[in-house]
């Protein structure tokens, strides 16, 4: 157990750091490598202004019509994805952790704040479950992969939580909380979860279609 | 071989029953392949699954929210399984994704425009369409048209004699109600070189005569060209790229041969969605961009209704409503142009909802029209959000600046009983236009009187010539 943990918080987490950038990276600098060769009316119609607006107007909540229409689920989103970059990243068990490795670290936030906004992400997360299974569109997009992601992207948030307030055995716990976490970090690149990148390249590709290609708003 | 066997063959070949034609998996590959760029795959791999495009389409919409008919779902079992499959699809898959790419979308890009990834669903669509019809699995009616294009370079087969001929008819027809009124065939230097649908030569000559009106009372420097008239492109919905690059080609060529300034296109939304932004692509026009600048006909009207180059009786009374088109509003970004039009013609004009580039397609487009009477029930129920929207402005008339959109509207009016008047804007212009003094027409009897004029003066002349010629023949 200890050497598992020994070997999950060290080169593991190095290995799962390591492929989610360069993951990343490497399939950013491909697609866009491709799209010089086939993908002409992106490169001929490029407007930095469309591709910003085209992007805003979908970081932001109900700022393009179709999310005003499904304002509730909008606003969940929003809230998931803001919280489930957010928290992570300003934990101060993992700034403890940056410190020690880096001699750096970000701000953290409140431990109690931090513990209630997991619950968030996590109650998210649930909504997201009842709505994939109660919504007949949405169901019938669903396949086990879009299952595996949901719950794969939720489970850190889950033993994380666990692990903090010490419910269920601490160790196993942690263990299970660094193991899901470096799965995810290595899956990400590679599944339609890149969209923590990819977002914003398909949005300016569709920016550049309506915008700066016809004139026309697309949010 | 003998000559004998050589004309049995294609006797043979007719009366064989259908056997299914293997499919050409390297040629769905090509495409597959061709059409496999960075935003392809960036679609096919990020959707998440969200269903948020659902509630943008129309034929969900009208089928009691049918999750079948949900965008993502119809992506996802038609260029989705080509792509999983590697292009190894059978002929029955084919002939069931016919049935989702032209039976199930018009091609209207609301949902591109209502996914969080911006994922181009439609494009998705029409990708799929050409694989389809590189098989010769498309509907019958496009398949016809695409090759009337390829024979005669317009989707309709009209000859080149019948089309001046029908210029020229309606010049004069016209030409009754505005003195001096001519359309000017291969006029060279032209402002604007005006194409059309083929629907009007055949159908709707009166189309080309408003038109003529319109552009001779606004003293318009314009022609139609001989060839290369027709703007529409049915191919392009058929997904049949080479075709469809057959009557843009001829466009271009044509103003570049004839020195106009702006191709100006008909009331007609694809025929705009063609020339002015996926032409370039099929011909290979440098910078993805048209040759010579393309230009809608409700970006023309109101300049000319702005600029005062013609002045109303009155403006238009009736409340009326708007259809936005797809390919003018949501794809050609000309809703606010067409609004201001509407505001220079008419006293009471209310707005359908949604509107603008939000509207909902009419149901008549992407190829509906042409594909005839074995999808018309399907575009009837389709059209059942159209009709409710156009019924809940209370207007009697609906101004359709779109031939394809035009029949659909016109078939929902009857089906739904929505009573309205559908129109184009010509229509309203020609009916409210002052015409100015120096065209006025010439009065009949003044016609008459000179006339009986000139045959005197001709006879007199014939006398004369036949008496020098007696003259001659005696001395």
């Amino acid at each position: 157990m200890d050497k598992l943990y020994e070997f999950l918080s060290g080169p593991g987490l190095w290995i799962a750091f390591i492929v989610f950038a360069l993951g990343l990276i490497i399939r950013v600098v491909f697609l866009l490598g491709l799209s010089r060769e086939k993908d002409k009316p992106f490169w001929d119609h490029t407007d930095s202004g469309w591709a910003l607006k085209s992007i805003f107007h979908w970081l932001v909540p109900f700022a393009s019509q179709s999310t005003r229409q499904q304002p509730i689920f909008a606003a969940v989103i929003f809230i998931f994805h803001v919280c489930w970059i957010g928290v992570p990243l300003f934990l101060q068990a993992h700034n403890m952790l940056f410190e020690e490795a880096f001699g750096w670290s970000l701000p953290s936030l409140p431990e109690g704040l931090a513990d209630i906004l997991t619950l968030v992400v996590i109650g998210c997360g649930v909504f997201f479950i009842v709505r994939r299974l109660v919504r007949a569109e949405v169901r019938i997009l669903t396949g086990p992969w879009d299952w595996f992601l949901l719950l794969l992207a939720l489970s850190p948030f889950v033993t994380g939580w666990l692990a903090y307030n010490q419910y269920g055995p601490y160790q196993l716990m942690l263990i299970l909380h660094i193991l899901l976490s470096e799965v995810l970090l290595i899956i990400i690149p590679f599944s339609k979860l890149a969209h923590v990148v990819l977002f914003f390249f398909s949005r300016t590709a569709i920016g550049f279609e309506f915008g700066a290609r016809r004139g026309a708003r697309v949010w | 071989m003998s000559e004998a066997a050589n004309e049995k063959a294609p006797e043979a070949t007719a009366e064989a029953p259908e056997a299914p034609q293997p499919v050409d998996v390297k040629k769905i590959q090509g495409i597959l392949a061709a059409n496999d760029g960075a935003r392809m795959r960036t679609w096919l791999s990020i959707c998440a699954r969200c269903g948020l495009c659902a509630d943008s389409c129309f034929f969900y919409l009208a089928k009691d929210k049918d999750p079948k008919l949900s965008p993502a779902y119809k992506a996802k079992i038609s260029l989705g399984e080509m792509y999983k499959k590697k292009g190894k699809v059978s002929r029955e898959f084919l002939d069931k994704t016919l049935d989702v790419v032209w039976g199930q979308c018009t091609a209207c890009r609301r949902c591109s425009m209502y996914c969080p990834f911006g994922i181009d669903i439609a494009t998705m669509i029409a990708t799929a369409r050409a694989v389809c019809s590189s098989q010769g699995v498309l509907p019958e009616g496009l398949a016809r048209t695409t090759d009337n294009i390829r024979r005669t370079g317009n989707q309709m087969e009209v000859s080149t004699e019948d089309w001046v001929e029908t210029c020229d008819w309606m010049a004069e027809e016209y030409g009754e109600e505005v003195g001096g009124l001519e359309i000017p065939v291969d006029k060279q230097d032209a402002d604007y070189m005006y194409t059309v649908n083929p629907r009007e030569p055949m159908y709707y000559p009166q189309d080309l005569g408003m038109a003529a009106e319109i552009f001779h009372v606004a003293r318009l420097n314009w022609t139609v060209p001989s060839t290369g008239w027709d703007s529409t492109n049915l191919a392009m919905f058929a997904g049949n790229k080479v075709v469809a690059a057959i009557p843009v080609k001829n466009m271009y060529d044509k103003a570049i041969e004839l020195g106009a300034k702006n191709i100006l296109i008909t009331e007609c939304g694809h025929a705009f969605r063609s020339a002015k932004f996926e032409g370039p692509y099929w011909v290979g026009a440098p910078g993805g961009n048209p040759p010579v600048p393309v230009v809608h006909s409700v970006e023309l009207f109101r300049d000319i209704m702005r600029d005062g180059k013609i002045k109303l009786k009155h403006k238009f009374k009736a409340p009326v409503t708007l259809q936005d088109p797809c390919n003018v509003s949501r794809n050609g970004g000309l809703w606010d142009v067409m609004r201001e039009l509407v505001d220079l013609l008419c006293e009471d004009f209310r707005d359908m909802s949604p509107n603008r580039e939000y509207n909902h397609c009419c149901g008549g487009g992407g190829g509906f029209i042409p594909m005839g009477a074995p999808f018309k029930r399907r575009r009837m129920e389709s059209g059942k959000v159209k009709a409710e929207q156009i019924r809940a402005t209370g207007a009697t008339t609906i101004i359709v600046p779109c031939h394809n959109c035009f029949d659909q509207i016109n078939d929902l009016n009857k089906e739904y009983d929505l009573g309205v008047k559908v129109v184009a804007f010509k229509e309203i212009i020609t009916e409210l236009m002052v015409i100015p003094d120096d065209m006025q027409p010439v009065e009949e009897e003044e016609e008459v009187e000179a006339a009986e004029v000139q045959a005197e003066a001709q006879e007199e002349a014939a006398e004369e010539a036949m008496k020098e010629a007696g003259e001659v023949q005696g001395s």
